[in-house]
């Protein structure tokens, strides 16, 4: 009980928190981060150098992760999470690119917020800006080569990013934290009790929203979205 | 925009409205903490022994301070989202007008 009042309060993040994992995954994870934001930067520079009207857009991008992942939501488990809004970045700029804008806002979080942490910021990284993207990337790739209506891409691609987010959480944290009967497999199952099956109606909004705003987006934006690629000339 | 697209949007608005409240009725007796909060409590239930190794540099003071900040983030965000918002459909209205 001692132990609660020395320790300062920590903020509710749905993040790995600071601390929270032994130094040794928090290189390793920092490492495995580092060529995903090398990339990253080299794909925003070209496509900022090759289309320089979609530098808007990226801001937007960016500017969308920053507020869905500041509403910390409800969820039928009875406790909250937040969704990343990196999916949509994702399908308009590329997977990399969002680890850049991905990178950004959890620093903000960590550095500002104690939300998440500086320690943690690599592991973080690595579920939130480069596996959430790098799902959200291919699953729209995928539907799209199926030949399924693009709002159905758009809203598998936000939802399935966000909820492999917090799968990739658990993974993390099981890896650290084996249980001593059943090791990885049981603390796994554990973890993705409390992240994995709270973010699941997060991630149908995160989707729902996606869509709305990609809408609005190709509503008004069609010439940026051209230059990306992501709507065809003739459409 | 149409009307069959308004009201396709306000009926996708009113699905994320619902799954957020229908959570809060169905879980009565939930306290909504963070699902970090719990993950903390499976640490320690997994590994007795782990003490974090770093805190935090800068906490904000209180939960009012830190909602503070959380609403800053979600307004700058906002902000920017909608200003680019805001210029694309003024720059179309003025294409259109160019057409005409």
């Amino acid at each position: 009980m001692l132990m609660f009042i020395l320790l300062p309060q920590a903020a509710w993040a749905m993040h790995i928190m600071e601390g929270f994992l032994p130094p040794g995954w928090c290189i390793s994870w920092g490492v495995l981060t580092i060529p995903f934001v090398l990339a990253g930067v080299f794909s925003i520079q070209k496509t900022i150098n090759e289309h320089p009207r979609a530098k808007m857009l990226l801001a937007m991008v960016g500017a969308f992760a920053f507020v869905l992942s500041a509403l910390k939501i409800p969820s039928v488990t009875g406790s909250c999470s937040h969704p990343t809004g990196v999916g949509l970045g994702a399908i308009l700029f590329g997977p990399t690119a969002m680890t850049v804008l991905g990178l950004i806002v959890l620093l903000f979080q960590a550095v500002l917020l104690a939300h998440g942490g500086i320690t943690t910021l690599g592991a973080n990284t690595f579920s939130m800006a480069v596996v959430g993207p790098l799902v959200s990337f291919a699953t729209y790739k995928i539907v799209q080569q199926a030949k399924g209506p693009q709002w159905l891409a758009i809203f598998l691609a936000a939802a399935l990013g966000d909820l492999l987010t917090y799968v990739m959480t658990s993974i993390q944290l099981a890896l650290a934290f084996p249980a001593e009967t059943g090791g990885f497999m049981v603390s796994l199952a554990k973890f993705m009790g409390i992240f994995a099956v709270t973010q699941i109606p997060l991630a149908i909004s995160e989707g729902i929203l996606t869509v709305l705003v990609f809408n609005a987006i190709a509503a008004y934006g069609k010439d940026e979205l051209q230059d990306l690629k992501v709507l065809s000339k003739e459409a | 925009m149409s009307m069959t697209g308004v009201i396709k949007n306000l009926l996708l608005i009113a699905i994320v409205i619902a799954l957020i409240v229908i959570p809060l009725f169905t879980q009565k007796d939930a306290e909504f903490g963070g699902a970090d909060g719990e993950a903390k409590q499976a640490i320690t239930e997994i590994d007795a022994d782990y003490n974090p190794w770093f805190s935090p540099l800068i906490e904000p003071k209180s939960g009012e301070i830190e909602s503070l900040l959380f609403s800053l983030q979600a307004a700058i965000g906002s902000g920017i989202l909608f200003y680019g918002l805001g210029h694309m459909m003024g720059r179309k209205k003025k294409e259109e007008a160019a057409k005409q």
